[in-house]
């Protein structure tokens, strides 16, 4: 397969091109209600090729692996018709490596009999919690990918990747009222996180429960104590997709917005990405297009000092790479994307953090964000209002809206506790979802959150 | 791919009861547009196999696109099978299928370089308006082959092609940024663009100034667009018949029930012309239909695939939907909300104070099951004495959709847009929502 690939590469004539060949597999369970509901095996093999010419792409992806020369030649064709300035990449030192995959745990040695049996154990969880229960929802997967990568200027990588994820979901119904709640537990190379989940199982259906005589909170301005999974999730929602420089890149006025070394929190606020931080979600050596991985700091003690980058868009903006272009499989592209992100701990304990709010909200977890520009929103998967310093009742359907440069201005205390976090779920951007990744940050105090309700 | 086919089929029926073999061959050309110029031309070719086999009782499930091994995706569909949900259901025997036309050459033979000269031609006439607007394109085709062959002989084949265009305005004034975008998509010949460069420009015109907006109750219109964005979800839900069969949906047990108002007619069809949800068959050989849902203030049906149907004692109402890489499940066709007799310039005009949303964000993330929705208004305006008066910024928009859409509804629009290829709706304005802002 080397010889062919490189062969291909050699001759095609274009400024950069790279080719993407994958082989891999993918199991699935998955329980609705009492019942396995599903049970399937993927695989899968294809690649693609991507050429760059006078600064156009061209991108074909295909399953038949017998037609990689005719499709080098499709692609830098259609990047012929694209071009019409010049090609910039940024520099990246040539490389040919091998990364075995290391596993704590394999799942694929895992009995599928053993998987069920697990997973019936959290199912009867789920449902003997609580009378209320209506049904309930269980999705397990795990994956193993093999990829090579090569590009015309010499670069051949072989990696392997992983992921492994599970979803619990409870619906408990009371009076023609239905409400939900769900955890969502992932890992890059460990089953055994799957093994010692009963407690945070229950939990979920003791939410459900709950949230069915939980009051709607009602709208308005708060100040909001999100946990860490909530503030990781607002740290890559709200910040992290306008730190993808391809959204940047092009735009003169969002450049001057985004200019860096302009001040947007506190001293106590300190943002990064890093696929080098080890044995994450969104962990990698290298990037997809063989870019060493980085960790980078997105805010320094409050000003915007990086952001993320593909080869292009380093190049095209004059900063360096950061190893941050990926692609959710062969079909795709890679695009700048975030990989873990978190805000680092600062000094302020939750005491202290809540003590002094007379009434507010301590958001918990997130059913899911979306952002656009600089507006986000993500839904909160528990609530409580804050009364007097105290955390008093659960209130339900807190969704969090905002303008994200007020919003990190308005942190106003970033907790001692950063916790990583891990899901089963990935990010979405643009057609390409989902993409493993991690978040994190400590409990951050955030003043003027809009709170949308009744 | 027939060869491989057969040699599937009769793999997994020297060992299985009985067998589905999916088949899926689909090539897309996207054609992409950012910061006002052509940035890259892609191909994308999938093809793929799924194998369904019904062994001691049990399903088992496997697909690969790697077609040069049969024997592998045999053992694989196998080796599960023992742990599957048991089967409900039988395989459909042969069957008369519609004569529907979901092909059309006009799509299959279009060149790239027609796709780049509309795309710039959008962009030029978006930009006349404001230069300094950075505007971003995306048009594709996709000529896509579905095969079914089942071991009672059922099953079929047909060819079915998409046009796609998405366009998009971005424009940063200080820290404000306005982004503005319209769809569309067909399966028969090309999309109205002007249709949607007009649309994107009177939606940029109106934005030009911001209105405040006080927190409260108040009159809102949904755009159809906007409607999608924000309240769809919940009823592909609700009438999902697995939610229905396991109790989630709140619509379940409410068949004949007095639910919804009795202006509100919603359908399913898998038939409807220009759609790209139409086809002959769903996702395991049963011919589509259209099926009324809303009528007469009541649910009149939910949605099935076999399994499902069985599950639930009814019959499959042909909405098997499936990728490659999981069993059939029920899903929607196109959805046809029937248009009322407001126009839109009378909803306006009846309303005081209120809100027009367009396009939302997240409004899917809070209990979408039960119906709650809870999302930032990303692109809508402010009505003061019938008339538009700017755009809102930093507002939610907060509601239940089965209430709004039982005692909720003051009217409905008289006429029905095409929202992208599978949906078709008209304004819809609420009497009372929740709209809080800073």
């Amino acid at each position: 397969m080397r010889e062919r690939i490189e062969a291909a590469l050699r001759d095609a004539q274009a400024d950069y091109v790279e080719v993407h060949i994958e082989e891999g597999e993918w199991t699935s369970i998955r329980y609705r209600g009492r019942e396995l509901e599903e049970i399937g095996r993927t695989t899968h093999r294809g690649g693609n090729v991507r050429a760059l010419v006078k600064g156009g792409w061209g991108f074909v992806s295909f399953n038949d692996l017998h037609s990689l020369e005719a499709n080098v030649d499709l692609a830098v064709r259609q990047a012929r018709l694209v071009g019409q300035e010049t090609s910039q990449l940024a520099e990246v030192e040539p490389v040919v490596d091998r990364i075995p995959f290391e596993f704590v745990r394999d799942p694929r040695q895992v009995p599928l009999a053993e998987k069920k049996r697990l997973l019936d154990h959290y199912n009867d969880l789920l449902w003997s919690a609580s009378p209320t229960v209506q049904t309930t929802q269980i999705a397990y997967h795990d994956t193993f990918r093999r990829l090579i990568f090569a590009n015309s200027e010499g670069s051949y990588i072989e990696q392997e990747r992983s992921d492994i994820g599970a979803t619990f979901l409870t619906v408990a119904r009371k009076n023609g009222d239905v409400q939900q709640a769900f955890i969502s537990r992932g890992n890059p190379n460990d089953f055994g996180f799957i093994l010692d989940l009963d407690e945070e199982v229950v939990a979920v259906t003791r939410r459900a429960e709950a949230l069915l005589s939980a009051p709607q909170v009602k709208g308005g301005v708060y100040t909001v104590i999100a946990d860490p999974k909530l503030a990781g999730i607002f740290v890559h929602e709200a910040f992290g997709h306008l730190s993808e420089s391809d959204f940047v890149y092009e735009n003169e006025r969002l450049k001057e917005v985004l200019v860096l070394g302009k001040r947007f929190g506190g001293e106590h606020l300190n943002i990064v990405d890093g696929a080098s931080v080890p044995n994450l979600r969104g962990s990698y050596k290298y990037d997809d297009e063989g870019t060493p991985a980085s960790k980078t700091y997105l805010v320094k003690e409050g000003v915007l000092v990086g952001r993320l980058h593909s080869r292009e868009t380093a190049a095209r903006m004059g900063e360096p790479v950061t190893g941050n272009a990926r692609a959710i499989s062969y079909r795709f592209p890679p695009i700048v994307r975030m990989t873990n992100t978190y805000i680092e701990p600062g000094q302020v304990s939750f005491e202290d953090m809540i003590s002094d709010i007379q009434e507010g909200i301590y958001a918990r977890a997130s059913f899911g964000g979306q952002t656009a520009a600089e507006m986000f929103t993500f839904s909160a998967a528990e609530a409580y209002m804050i009364r007097n310093g105290q955390i008093a009742e659960m209130v339900r359907g807190v969704n969090l809206s905002g303008n994200v440069f007020d919003t990190l201005a308005n942190i106003e205390a970033v907790g001692n506790d950063l916790e990583m976090y891990q899901s089963s779920q990935g990010c979405g951007k643009g057609e390409q979802a989902p993409l493993p990744v991690s978040t994190g940050s400590p409990h951050i105090r955030i003043r003027n959150v809009v709170i949308g309700g009744d | 791919m027939d060869a491989f086919l057969n040699s599937v089929l009769e793999g997994a029926l020297r060992r299985a009861e009985a067998a589905e073999a999916f088949a899926f061959v689909s090539q897309e050309t996207p054609v992409s547009f950012e910061a006002n110029r052509l940035k890259s031309l892609q191909t994308r070719e999938t093809r793929g196999v799924a194998l369904r086999v019904i062994k001691n009782g049990r399903i088992g499930f496997a697909s690969t696109t790697r077609l040069d091994d049969s024997q592998e995706l045999v053992d694989s569909a196998l080796e599960v099978a023992p742990f599957g949900a048991e089967a409900q259901f039988e395989f459909p025997s042969a069957q008369e299928y519609a004569d529907l036309v979901a092909y059309d050459p006009v799509i299959a033979d279009l060149s790239v370089e027609q796709m780049v000269d509309e795309g710039r031609a959008m962009i030029a006439q978006v930009r006349e308006q404001n230069p300094d607007l950075l505007v971003e394109a995306k048009l594709g085709r996709e000529v896509t082959t579905v095969v079914i062959r089942n071991s009672v002989g059922g099953g079929g084949s047909y060819h079915c092609t998409a046009f796609s265009a998405v366009l998009a305005a971005n424009l940063v004034r200080g820290t404000d940024i306005l982004d503005v975008y319209e769809w569309a998509e067909t399966s028969q010949g090309l999309v109205d663009f002007d249709a949607l460069v007009r649309a994107v420009r009177d939606k940029i015109r109106l934005a030009e100034r911001n209105a405040p907006i006080a927190t409260g109750q108040m009159p809102v219109i949904f755009t159809p667009k906007g409607f999608a964005m924000t309240m769809l979800e919940s009823l592909r839900l609700g009438f999902n018949g697995k939610m229905v069969l396991e109790g989630a949906s709140p619509l379940a047990g409410k068949l004949g029930e007095p639910t919804f108002d009795p202006r509100f007619r919603l359908y399913d069809d898998g038939l409807v012309a220009q759609s790209t949800a139409s086809a002959p068959f769903d996702g395991e050989g049963v011919p589509t239909r259209r099926t009324a849902l809303i009528g007469d203030g009541t649910v009149q049906a939910f949605l099935y695939d076999l399994q499902t149907a069985g599950k639930a004692g009814a019959q499959s109402t042909g909405n098997a939907s499936r990728s490659l890489s999981s069993l059939p499940s029920p899903g929607p066709h196109a959805w046809l909300i029937e248009p009322g007799d407001s126009s839109l310039a009378d909803m306006l005009k009846a309303i005081d104070e209120g809100l027009l949303v367009d396009q939302t964000m997240g409004a899917w993330a809070g209990n979408v099951i039960g119906g709650e929705f809870s999302g930032n208004v990303h692109l809508g305006y402010k009505i003061e004495r019938g008339e538009l008066v700017g755009r809102v910024k930093d507002t939610m928009v907060t509601g239940n959709v089965y209430t709004a859409l039982k005692d909720g509804l003051e009217a409905i629009g008289d006429t029905a847009h095409w929202v992208g290829g599978s949906l078709r709706v008209p304004h819809l304005m609420f009497k009372s929502l929740g709209v809080a802002s800073k």
